[in-house]
């Protein structure tokens, strides 16, 4: 069955073109997906996230729980309202999601998950909290409204409460406030994103999410769906769980080393497992990759690299590169001359760092 | 959706051709199709001079979202290709039965043009694709 979201309506009423995401009946563009792309890199453009999963964890040992459940470590959240990203593993460091815990208290954090892995997430968050005695409660009836872009956070700032104005203003890259809306809709406000773009993450009440909507619309922040959302998000070099990383791959092979925490005496699951791949040599990369020959790189495509073959997990034509771009996972090593195998034609691809592009700018050493 | 020219032909998988005469014809992608593919970003169009049989792919179109075949509604050899597409594949989108064709096909037996869809039956067939 096809699931909704609060805001499906209103998409409709804005001429979306309509696609099934994960079971959910959600807008993958209003018109053009290149036009809500250089509109959120250039203005400010908004995204019904609604379908993501909010989970919130309440109990004494919240805490100890989520250094045994993450893989980086909820000890860097000092600061009421401070975020983290971050994989939660399986025993063998399979990746069972990404995830953004919020801490909210010494007895409350809050997790968003993807929405195509809710019920095995809320599953295994459930198995593993009941030795922490850590209450588990999915918040079904929050939606999500994501503005993103260098005007966003003027545009979101402006439909609060005057009291509430200044510290959003003041909020800190990777945390969140709780704040309300001029007409008094409260607002969890989070200074987060999936676009490489400065803008906010808005969790409310469904029921209030429409009337929400319609203020930003008036206020002049145009809609972009989730096609736009995939190129701005690979440009921004961010990882799409069941794309770029699944339970067969570990953080290490994912480009999500950084989100390791491997301080000292901290037992969460999965770090044996990513302990001893470190130790026997992690056998495969994620790399960025950039192609100046016309074409796109897409999904699935073979990768000839030094080491050996490997693929494209997520491809795209970046919009504001006008060149193809991918993250690809290849054997481990020197990746040498790079080529992809495009219908049987190997064309030269570049490695390069990611992110490809952030706020707006392609990044040093992308464009050759 | 615009209004589908009268002296086209198509095919089921939404490539249309016009005769020229003196066994020419020319082919694009529908309105249609061009729609449903979104904003297109890179078109990869056959040789000149190659041969091409009806039914086989011969080009491919690619938007920002997927990459799609597309079929030689003829049999014949390729006089020309639209080159401007290469630098401006959105062409397709803004115009796809006038600037945005692909290719023109040349000694073509116009009879084969006769089994193609009119439009009328090429209307009738997207109309029972959409909700």
């Amino acid at each position: 069955m096809t699931r909704k979201t609060v805001l499906n309506e209103s998409h409709r009423a804005l001429g979306a073109k309509m696609v099934d995401f994960g079971g959910w009946d959600m807008p993958i563009h209003y018109g053009s997906q290149i036009d809500e792309h250089h509109l959120v890199r250039q203005a400010a453009g908004m995204f019904d996230v609604s379908h993501m999963t909010v989970v919130d964890l309440h109990g004494a040992r919240v805490r100890p729980f989520l250094r045994r459940l993450l893989a980086n470590s909820v000890d860097k959240l000092k600061a009421t309202g401070k975020a983290l990203y971050s994989c939660m593993l399986d025993e063998q460091g399979g990746v069972i999601d990404d995830l953004i815990a919020y801490y909210l208290g010494e007895d409350y954090f809050r997790l968003v998950v993807n929405a195509a892995t809710r019920e095995k997430d809320l599953a295994w968050i459930s198995q593993q909290a009941e030795a922490f005695g850590v209450e588990v409660r999915e918040r079904a009836e929050l939606a999500i409204i994501a503005v993103q872009g260098p005007q966003a956070r003027d545009k979101v700032i402006g439909l609060l409460a005057e009291a509430d104005r200044e510290r959003a203003g003041a909020l800190a890259r990777f945390a969140a406030i709780e704040v309300a809306s001029a007409s008094g809709i409260p607002l969890f406000l989070a200074r987060t994103g999936y676009t490489g773009e400065d803008g906010f993450e808005v969790v409310l009440p469904e029921g209030q999410a429409v009337a929400f909507w319609n203020a930003l619309l008036e206020a002049g922040v145009r809609p972009a769906g989730l096609g736009a959302r995939d190129t701005l998000r690979l440009e921004a070099g961010m990882n799409l769980y069941g794309q770029d990383m699944d339970e067969s791959t570990t953080p290490w092979e994912s480009g999500l080393g950084w989100t390791v925490a491997l301080d000292e005496g901290r037992d969460f699951i999965g770090r044996a497992a990513l302990e001893a791949q470190k130790a026997a040599g992690v056998p495969r990369q994620l790399v960025g990759l950039v192609m100046d020959e016309r074409g796109v790189l897409r999904h699935g495509q073979k990768v000839l690299a030094a080491g050996g073959e490997g693929e494209i997990l997520s491809g795209t034509f970046s919009p504001t590169l006008g060149k193809a771009i991918a993250l690809a996972r290849i054997p481990a090593g020197e990746p040498g001359q790079v080529r992809v195998d495009i219908r049987g034609r190997e064309v030269p691809v570049r490695v390069v760092k990611f992110p490809f592009v952030r706020e707006g700018k392609a990044q040093p050493g992308v464009l050759a | 959706m615009s209004e589908i020219p009268g002296d086209l032909k198509f095919l089921k998988s939404h490539e249309w051709a016009r005769a020229e005469g003196n066994g020419r014809v020319t082919v694009g992608i529908s309105d249609h199709a061009q729609s449903l593919l979104g904003d297109l970003v890179y078109v990869e169009l056959p040789e000149v001079g190659a041969s091409v049989e009806a039914g086989n792919a011969v080009a491919v179109v690619e938007s920002v979202k997927a990459a799609s075949d597309v079929y030689s509604p003829v049999s014949g050899r390729v006089a020309e290709v639209n080159t401007t597409l290469a630098d401006k594949p959105e062409t397709i989108n803004e115009d796809a039965y006038g600037e945005g064709w692909l290719f023109v096909i040349e000694g073509v037996d116009e009879d084969q043009l006769a089994e193609l869809l009119s439009p009328d039956d090429y209307a009738e067939l997207i109309e029972g694709e959409e909700d």
